[in-house]
Formats: structure tokens, sequence, C-alpha cells
């Protein structure tokens, strides 16, 4: 337990430390990283040990220098972000072929991942990995906060849910879930539209909201809520939950109170 | 053998109440006397404190609905005190940070404020949440248990009636109040609504109008809804409530077939005391039940839906669960729209929204009497049947059920897309099929499992039960040994009614005059003949007398266990 | 009474109604909070004690109330629960219960449970009342005239009928009527006319052409909605909404009449489905679908916005646009149909189907 008091404060207490655990990964990146404009170049070391990893499991779908196949699509020109997004959430390599890649515990070290992304940004120029000052939420006002929860419902929630738990798409694709997504993967995600995403811009969802939407994410994870939310999926669960605890449980009780009881004999 | 314990006439009847009553206790006396002086309370109270009341846990299923129904009055009065049900603009500066500075309507605010300021208003409000989907369910269950056990048959039929009224009642107060916090989910029901309205042929756009004060949204619906959901409905369902439960009382309850009950009497409890503790101490476990859902599991989180904007919508936005089937039909059904001269008739929107509701609550109403003129029967039934007894009205609800159940799956398709890994077009094309073909099946297989039981009472009458002990006989062969059932099992498995189909009527009277009207038409006939054709006959009584001879020789053969057999002798002497 | 003119078929071989007859009600048995002292006493103290405990929880609930600051929180696996709330909602509703519990157990434990038998009465009325109701009727109406002065009733009825019709003309102000003139300024008009600039939704900001890129999806507002606000704004925004994407140019067929509605593969379309209004943006990029997700509704953004799934029964109505000077994406017009669900008098013969030109 922990006191909120006051509330501005301890509100942020949580995602500030999630943006300080996320500030100094993004250093780590950083320094992985010299710099995010010259990533597309990446160090030669870097782009040859992606070569290498890119050749050995990568190239059977994509092709050898990543110009796609039938079963892949081609990668010149998708940019470091996009293979930071797809194998550092794990999607990527996939584990059997199927219509949408889950999230998964990632196959690469944070090295190798920026090593295979330097490689395919050298293929061709793409979006690359954000500076931590792109995506990192920390440091914003309530205010803005709030507007990227109207940003979030405006450009997001009709596919991520109203508190991002997910939801389904036709022919057997879904939305996944943005709980637990680490907010670089978000930014991501929303420059480069993976699988049937599309692509939210930089010039109509700027840095600035981009910042705003993932801030809003993590403190809205963070908020209390009143009781077990059930799932977070809306009026289904709430209908299910109702007929089974209360109905159920009363019908219980209505059992125990028109029951005969034992008899002495 | 067993005996009536006490009847009425031999219950205590309270006369003592009436002055000069000694008793119970001197203090009590005095202020009574002042009231009966004026209200002639005696009177009332000899005729209802030993009221007797049937013991059986479905019987329950009612209360649940009538307490919630007190809890959300109760919960209801609380939340008035701050809400505010207007559709101003405002800016909000609450203690919420996540929602700091965006315009919202006063509804929306008031509704966060009680979430986050008002010390406890949140859990009211989930109290207030929670019982009304318990309401809505317990209602449908206690309805359910009514419909399979033929409660609702003379002279029950008008109760029913009123049943019906408080289950659409419930309905819309439900969704009026899923409207008032003016939240995104609240407002996309709305649009719903608001598309709904609109599809009606040729009035719609008029009753759109009228409904909104204009274009959808307005600032006009929620203070109307408001208006509805306190004050318009909760006194219709105040006054439908009084009405149910006075005709449970003129009528008395029904009860289940056993040992003594007749359809002339009921056997239970007397409302002082054990009823009224049981009743009461009842209300109070619902009440708590709510509140402790309340406290623990949270339910409609409007701050996290947001306020509603008409650009915003979330996955997974669905209605409370009483209107889940019809949001499924509106998912599956196919868009079939007519385009014809300067007009559209959205039957796709109009059929399964205004249609299929309409559908329900007529079929519902109109049950009782569509099922007494199938069967011809004009008694009175205060023994409830035993679903089994009734193949073909427990196949039609059990097929009813189906059709309503799978309208509700396809409400939910996305979720169920979701957690089940399955593609959504799939589930609503598979949907379209079964909403017709589930319930047939369902109809034909329930009428099956209804007769193999039926066989299975005769079978338990004529053998006794299996008593799971494995006899060897003289010459090797095994057998399981059944043991007679009590007088009072055997009574209970064969106490019920078997009717007869009705008869076409010849064309012609004895006179050779043709007959009009009134009489029983060769199709009446035909559907009697399907609704009470399927059973399995009864045993006899010389039946029964005779497979308890062949049990006895049977028996001798084996050194008859003395204790059993003692019991089947028991069991025929007690024939008259 | 009524004649029973149903004739039921001939039983083949009669039954008696109960082949085994009606043993009576089973003998009482007493309880073992009955028979045995000490059990009793054991029953009795636990309802004294649930009865004594709820005041305790009662209590503690109030002190709550008082004592913990709202703001507290505790986790409980992966959620975060207001201790406020959670402590003060279990104690009041383990209060509650305990007064219930304690009651049903007193009834079944303690009070006496010989069951008991109520005769039912006749539920009609003696035939003697019937008779004596309808001879008070006839008398009652005899004295009041109505019988032989037939115009009192036929009056009284005609004037009850008439009276009650000013209050339901009452109603008809409970909206603007929509004949075709309002309609034409309200649900047939949305903020949209030439020149209007397409901005992005919440942060009102105009778009360049240039930089929309391939796949993008954008929820957009008219420029002009800032201005308005409270239930104007809602109004407006609730017809004028709309996305927009840039997909593939020879990925999109574009109908000859539509030749000039899209700039370099960027279309815009309503965001209001055509079913019952839903917002409807969830565009999946490789198929170029737009799904509504409130009933599934799937339109074809590559062909002119037609239904390919679900209950919409009409197109997305597409916003014709082009850039202006600086490259900035500007309306050409009002939408060319009424947007959003579909109403009686509407007349949908102009929106655009499968195979038009």
């Amino acid at each position: 337990m922990k006191n909120r008091r006051p509330r501005r404060r301890s509100a942020l207490i949580r995602p500030l430390a999630i943006v300080l655990a996320l500030f100094v990964l993004g250093l780590t990146y950083a320094a992985l990283q010299p710099a995010t404009q010259s990533m597309a170049d990446g160090s030669k070391d870097q782009i040859a040990a992606g070569k290498a990893l890119f050749t050995q499991n990568c190239s059977s779908c994509h092709g050898l220098n990543g110009e796609g196949t039938s079963q892949a699509p081609s990668l010149i020109g998708v940019g470091s972000a996009a293979v930071d997004f797809q194998v550092g959430t794990g999607r990527m390599p996939m584990a059997n072929q199927g219509q949408q890649a889950p999230r998964k515990a990632g196959t690469y070290t944070s090295d190798e991942t920026a090593q295979l992304a330097a490689y395919v940004a050298s293929l061709g120029t793409g979006t690359s990995t954000p500076d931590s000052g792109q995506y990192n939420p920390a440091g914003l006002t309530d205010e803005e906060i709030a507007r990227g929860g109207e940003l979030f419902r405006s450009n997001c929630s009709a596919c991520h849910n109203f508190e991002g738990a997910g939801g389904a798409l036709p022919e057997g694709v879904s939305a996944p879930s943005l709980q637990g997504v680490e907010a670089i993967h978000i930014w991501e995600a929303m420059r480069t539209g993976p699988g049937q995403m599309p692509v939210f811009g930089q010039n109509t969802i700027t840095d600035e909201d981009a910042r705003a939407i993932i801030g809003y994410l993590t403190s809205v994870e963070a908020e209390p809520s009143g009781g077990l939310s059930l799932g977070g999926i809306g009026p289904v669960s709430e209908g299910f939950w109702g007929f089974i605890i209360g109905i159920g449980g009363l019908s219980l009780f209505a059992v125990w109170i028109a029951a005969k009881g034992a008899r002495a004999k | 053998m067993a005996k009536p314990a006490a009847t009425s006439a031999d219950a205590p009847v309270l006369d003592d109440l009436r002055p000069p009553a000694p008793s119970p206790g001197r203090g009590a006396a005095k202020p009574l006397r002042w009231l009966d002086d004026r209200l002639g309370l005696a009177r009332v109270g000899r005729a209802g404190l030993r009221k007797v009341f049937p013991d059986h846990w479905s019987f329950l299923l009612g209360e649940i609905a009538l307490y919630s129904f007190i809890v959300l009055l109760l919960t209801g009065v609380f939340l008035t005190i701050w809400f505010k049900p207007s559709m101003a603009e405002v800016e909000y500066q609450g203690s919420y940070q996540l929602l700091r500075g965006i315009p919202m309507s006063e509804a929306y605010m008031s509704t966060l404020d009680i979430s986050f300021d008002v010390r406890g208003g949140l859990l009211v409000r989930q109290v207030h949440h929670w019982a009304a989907i318990l309401f809505v369910a317990a209602a449908a269950v206690h309805m359910l248990r009514v419909f399979f056990t033929g409660a609702f048959r003379k002279p029950r039929e008008i109760n029913w009636l009123i049943g019906i009224g408080l289950f659409s009642m419930a309905t819309v107060e439900g969704f009026a109040g899923y409207s008032l916090p003016d939240d995104l989910l609240s407002g996309t029901g709305l649009r719903f609504v608001d598309g709904l309205i609109r599809s009606i042929p040729l009035i719609g756009t008029w009753a759109e109008f009228f409904v909104f004060g204009g274009e959808f949204p307005g600032t006009l619906v929620i203070p109307r809804l408001y208006m509805v959901h306190i004050l318009l409905v909760p006194g219709l369902l105040l006054g439908l409530i009084a009405a149910h439960i006075g005709l449970v009382t003129y009528h008395k309850h029904t009860q289940y077939p056993g040992p003594g009950r007749t359809n002339g009497n009921v056997v239970g409890y007397p409302l002082f005391p054990v009823y009224m503790a049981k009743a009461g101490g009842f209300f109070f476990i619902v009440f708590g039940v709510t509140v402790l859902m309340g406290a623990t599991m949270q339910i409609n989180p409007v701050w996290m839906y947001g306020p509603y904007n008409p650009s915003q919508v979330t996955a997974g936005s669905q209605p409370d669960w009483y209107m889940g089937w019809v949001e499924g039909a509106i998912r599956i059904i196919p868009n079939w729209e007519w385009h014809v001269g300067g007009t559209t008739w959205s039957w796709q929107i109009f059929l399964p929204g205004v249609g299929l509701m309409g559908l329900l609550f007529t079929g519902l109403a109109l049950y009782p009497f569509v099922e007494a003129w199938i069967t011809g029967d004009r008694r009175e039934h205060h023994i409830l049947d035993r679903p089994r007894n009734a193949p073909t009205r427990t196949a039609l609800g059990v097929a009813g059920i189906t059709c309503y159940g799978l309208f509700w799956l396809a409400g939910g398709n996305d979720i169920l897309a979701t957690h089940f890994h399955l593609s959504l077009n799939a589930i609503t094309v598979f949907m379209r099929v079964a909403v017709f073909v589930g319930p047939v099946l369902a109809f034909l297989a329930t009428r099956r499992i209804c007769l193999s039981l039926q066989r299975r009472d005769a079978e338990r009458v004529l053998h006794g039960a299996e008593s799971g002990v494995i006899v060897r006989d003289p010459q090797g062969g095994y057998s399981e040994a059944h043991e007679p059932i009590s007088q009072e099992e055997g009574f209970t498995l064969t106490q019920h009614d078997q009717p007869l189909p009705l008869e076409e009527s010849p064309a012609t009277d004895e006179r050779g005059v043709r007959r009009r009207g009134a009489g029983v038409t060769g199709f009446r006939a035909r559907l009697s003949r399907w609704f009470l054709g399927t059973r399995i006959p009864k045993p006899t009584r010389g039946e029964i007398e005779a497979a308890h001879e062949h049990a006895g020789q049977i028996e001798a053969a084996h050194e008859p266990d003395a204790a059993a057999s003692d019991h089947r002798d028991d069991a025929v002497d007690a024939r008259p | 009474m009524s004649l029973d003119t149903t004739r039921h078929a001939p039983d083949p071989a009669p039954r008696e109604v109960a082949p085994i007859p009606d043993p009576g009600v089973e003998e009482h048995l007493p309880r073992y909070t009955d028979t045995d002292e000490r059990a009793g006493r054991r029953a009795y103290r636990q309802i004294v004690a649930l009865y004594g405990l709820s005041p305790l929880l009662a209590i503690a609930a109030i002190v709550v109330y008082f004592a913990v600051p709202t703001t507290l929180s505790f986790e409980l696996g992966s959620e975060t629960i207001r201790v406020h709330h959670a402590l003060f909602g279990l104690l009041v509703g383990l209060a509650i219960l305990c007064i219930g519990v304690g009651s049903v157990h007193w009834a079944k434990t303690v009070m006496a449970d010989t069951e008991v038998v109520e005769e039912r009465h006749e539920l009609a009325s003696s035939p003697q009342d019937r008779e004596i109701v309808a001879e008070q009727f006839a008398a009652g109406t005899e004295e009041s005239g109505i019988g032989r002065r037939k115009l009192l009733g036929v009056s009284l009825a005609g004037a009850l009928g008439t009276v009650a019709l000013p209050p339901l003309v009452m109603l008809a102000d409970m909206g603007p009527w929509p004949i075709a003139s309002t309609r034409k300024e309200t649900i047939e008009k949305t903020l949209w006319a030439e020149g209007v600039y397409l901005v992005t939704d919440v942060t009102y900001r105009r778009i360049r052409a240039s930089e929309v890129p391939l796949n993008e999806l954008v929820n957009a507002q008219p420029e002009n909605l800032q201005d308005l606000h409270g239930a104007e704004f809602q109004q407006a925004k609730a017809k004028a909404s709309i996305i927009i994407v840039r997909m593939d140019p020879n990925r999109i067929q574009v109908p000859e009449s539509r030749r000039d509605w899209n700039v370099g593969g960027i279309q815009c379309y309503s965001k209001i489905c055509t079913h019952v209004g839903c917002p409807v943006n969830l565009f999946e990029r490789q198929t170029g679908h737009l799904l509504c997700p409130c009933h599934q509704s799937t339109f074809d953004l590559g062909n002119s916005g037609v239904v390919i799934f679900g209950p919409a029964g009409r197109s997305l109505p597409q916003l014709p646009i082009t850039t202006d000077q600086d490259g900035y994406l500007v309306a050409r017009s009002d939408f060319t149909v009424p947007v959003g669900p579909s109403y009686f008098e509407r007349d949908s013969t102009g929106d655009y189907e499968e195979g038009d030109r």
C-alpha cells in the first residue's frame, strides 16, 4: 500500500517510475546507437553483424537481400523502427506461418536487434528507431496527458479498446492488447503500421501527440480501479460475471434457505 | 403412515391481536390497539400473518429481483443527490487527472464527481449498476422458472402478463440508466438507438426528432431519459410489482408435487415468523451480496471511456446483457435495405431491433393463452408441472433459450473472436444459420430427454431404485437388486395428469346441421396432438402391483431381505 | 359457468390420476437443534454472534470512511485497487450480509419448522355474489338513466375522447418537425463546403497532401468545427467526422464520376457508419477494408466504400477533396449524399453502388 496524496503527485509516481526505467532503456539504446538519424547508416560492424544474423535467420522468408519472397514481404525501405518493433516485441521471427504474428518473448538480445535493424536500414531509407525524446512521456502535464487520452480515443480505441485491451478485426485478425507494451514499441507501431495497422504519420500525430498518447496509456494502466477489472472489455464480461457471481451466488443462498437440513432421526 | 402435521384449522390464528389483547407483550398491546381502532389491522393480520409459503429455492428467484429493485431504489436516491442530468458543456477540472481540461457534459462530470470526489460514491454507483444487472437477470430467470413449471396456467395468466410488463419495463429502465452518465459507451448506445428509431418505416425521422428534440444528440435526451429513469418507469415498475405480489398473495403460491400437496392446499411455512425471517434475511443477503460485488468487481468505469464524442468509439461497445441479444441480431442480419423512389426502408435495423423485441414480448405474453387453446385445458393449476412431464412446453422453452442464447453470443462476436481466436466473419455467418437450426435441434433433443426422464420415472415406480447390490442367482446369472421406492416418492412420480389431445369436432352436429364456430378445427386438433401426443404413459396401479409381485417372487428366490420386503408390504397396504 | 365445447379424444385405456395414493404430508422429523440441547445452544450463539458482528462491521466501515484517505491504493496481482472504496464496501457488505445470514439461520434452526397445510380458497366469487353484483349493476344503470337516454353515454364518451386530444397535441412540440426544408438544414447537411480545410481531429492541424505517407489513416474534422461549442459542436461532429486514408493509387478503383475526388490516392470518407452511425475507422491497410467496431459492417475503401460484409445497407459517403495552392487538403463540396444512418425520407438512389460509373 502506498499513499497517493496529494493526488497530483501520487498519480505521477508510477508513470515516473516507468518513465525512469524507459529513460534508462532509452539511454542504453542511445549508447548502442549514437544517433537516430545516423543509425540508418549504423556502424560498419553493426551492419555486418546484422547481415550475418539476417542471412542465418531471416533470409529464408524475406530473401537473401531482404527483397521478399512469396512467404514474406520485402524489407527494403521499411526502416529500422519496423525491425525494432517486430523483433523487439518478439513478433519476428514468427513461430509458425500465420496471418498475424503474436507478441512473445524476444529471441534476440537488444544488441542483436539493433544489428538487424541497422542492416535492414542499410537496404533503403525508412522510419528510424526514435530518440527517447520522441516517445518518452516524462514531463508531460496532466492536461497534456488528458489530451493524449482524447487522441487515443479518437484514433486508437476503436481497434485497441478504451483501455488498450485489444479488439477484433475481420477474418481472424485482431488488434493486440497495448497493456505492458514498451513506449518505444507503441511509437514504432504508430509510425510503421505493422500488419493490418495503418500508419499514423509524424505530421498528423506529431511526436508531442505520440508522447501524450503513450503517457495516457501508461497512466491509465496505473490508475487504481474500483475492484477487479474483469478483463476490461466492457459490458459482455460484466453481464457474464453478473450471472455467475450474482445469480449463481444468490441461487446457492436460495438453495441453503430452502433446504430442509439434517434431521435428528 | 404419515399424516399432515398440522392444518390451518389447528394452526394458531392470532386472534389475540384483537382488543382487548393481554398478549403478546404488554408494551405492544396499546399502540397495536390504537392502530387497529383506526385501520382494522387485526383483520389483515388474521388473513396474512400465518399465510403459508412453500419452501423451494426456485421460488426465491423472483425475490432476488424484488430485492434488487429495492436496492436500486435506495442506491438510486443516493445517486440523484449528486447527479446532474444536463448536457451543457463544461470543462473538467476535478480530481481525476486523466480527463483534466477536457470538455464534457455536466452529466458526465457529475458522474465523475460521484466516482472520485464523493466518498463511497463509486461504491454506490457500482452497487446500483450490479443491482440493475441482477434485477433484470433475476426477473428473466424467475420467468423461466414460471414457464418451465407451468405456473402461468389458470388462474395466473394475468400475473404472467404483469410479469412480462415488468420484464419489458425493466429493460427500458436499464437502458435509460445506461445512457445517463453520457460517457462514450452511453453515447454509442444512444447513437444506436437513434439509428434504430430512424429506421422505423414512415415515422422514423419524426420519432427521432421528437425523442431527441431535434438532431442527435442535442441537449434534451439526457434530461428526458432522466425523467424516464427516475420517475416514469420506476413508478410503473412499483405499481406493477405491487400488483404482481398482490396477485401472488391472493392466488397463494404454487407448489411442487409431493406427498400431501394437492391442488386445493398449500404446504409450507407460515409467513410469521418463518418466512418473515427467511425472506427478510434473503433481502439482506441480496443487499449484502450486491454491495460486496460493488466493492470488489468494477463495473462501467466511465472515466476510462471518456466523455461522449461522436467521432470516438471503442472496441467492445456493447449494451448491458439484456439488450445483448438484440445487438446480436443487428450484427448478424444481412444488409436488407430497400431504396424505393425517394425513400429508404432499413429492414436490417427495424426487423431485429424493433421487430424481434416486439416478437419476444408478444410471444411471451400470448403463450399461456395459446397453450390453453391448444390443450383445451380450463382447470385451475396450483401444483406445478415437473418440466419432463410437459415435454413439448419444456422443449419449446429450451428452443427459445437456445435461440436467445445464440443471438446473445452473436452480440459478443468480437469478444468471442478475440478470446477464442476465431474469425469474426466466420462467427457471423455461422450464427446466421445457427439461430434457425439451433432451436430446432434443441427442441428435438429436449423432447427426447424429457421422454427418457419420464421413462426412467416409470421404471423407478415399477421396479424400484437401483440398490447397487449385484446378486448372483443359482444359474450363475447376475442382476442388480432393486429397492422399492417410498410411497412418498412413488406418489410424487405418478401424481401428474396426462391430458389427452383434443379431437377434431365433426363438421356437422348430430342432426346433420353444419356447426358454426366453437368446435375444434382440424388444425387445432393437429396442434393438440403435437403438443400432448408425445409422452410415456405413466404406470397404472395394475402394472405397479404386477411389477411388485414379480419383484417379490425374484426376491423370494434370493432369500428376501426382510427390511426391503417389509417396506414394500407397507406400500401395498397403504392403498385403500 | 362456461360451457365446455372442446372434446378430448377418448382415452383408450383410462388411467387413474394417481395410481399410487397420496400418503399425506411427510411426518415431521425433529432437527438436531430440537433434540440436542447443545446443538440448540450452539445455533443460538451463532445467530447472536452474527447479529453482534454486524454492528461491529458497520462501525468499522464508518471509521474507514473517515480515516482512510481516498487516494490510497493497493496492488492485487496485476490490478491496482482503491483502498477506501474496497474496504468500506467490504465492511458494509459484510455487515448487511451478517443480518441476512443470521436471520435465515434463526429461521432454519430455532424457529419451529413444522410444515403447515393451508387450504386454498375459491378464487372466483360465489354465484350469489355474481348475481347480486349483476343486479346491483342493472339497478345502477337503470337509476342513472343511461339506459333510456342513449345520448348521455355517447356524448360523454365523445367528450372524454376529445378532451384527451389537447394533451396529445401538445407533444407535437417535443422536437422540430423534420419536414423537407428542416431536413435539408439538419440531417442532410454537414459543415463541409467548398474550400473547408481538412484538419486532424482533436489537434485541428491542416494536412498537407505531400506529408501523408502511404497507408496512413487520419481521423479528421472540418476546420470550422472548432468554432462550435456544446450541442452544436456535438451535432456537427456527429455528421462531419471523416477519415482520410492514403492507398496505393494503383489499388483503388476510381469510377469516372469520382476521378477528381481523391488526391494521389488520398481519399476521404465519412466516419459515420451508414448502418446506425457508429464512428467507423478500423482501417486495414493491407486489404483496404474499413470495419465498424459496433456491428462489423465492412466497407471497401479501394472501391468507393461499398459494403462487403455486415448489416450496413449503403456504401460509405465519400467526400470530394482537392488541395489548395500550398498543398493542404480542402473539401471540394459538402458530401453529395446525407451521411449517417438511414431514415425513411432519405433518397438513397444517389448513393454509390458497385458498378456505378
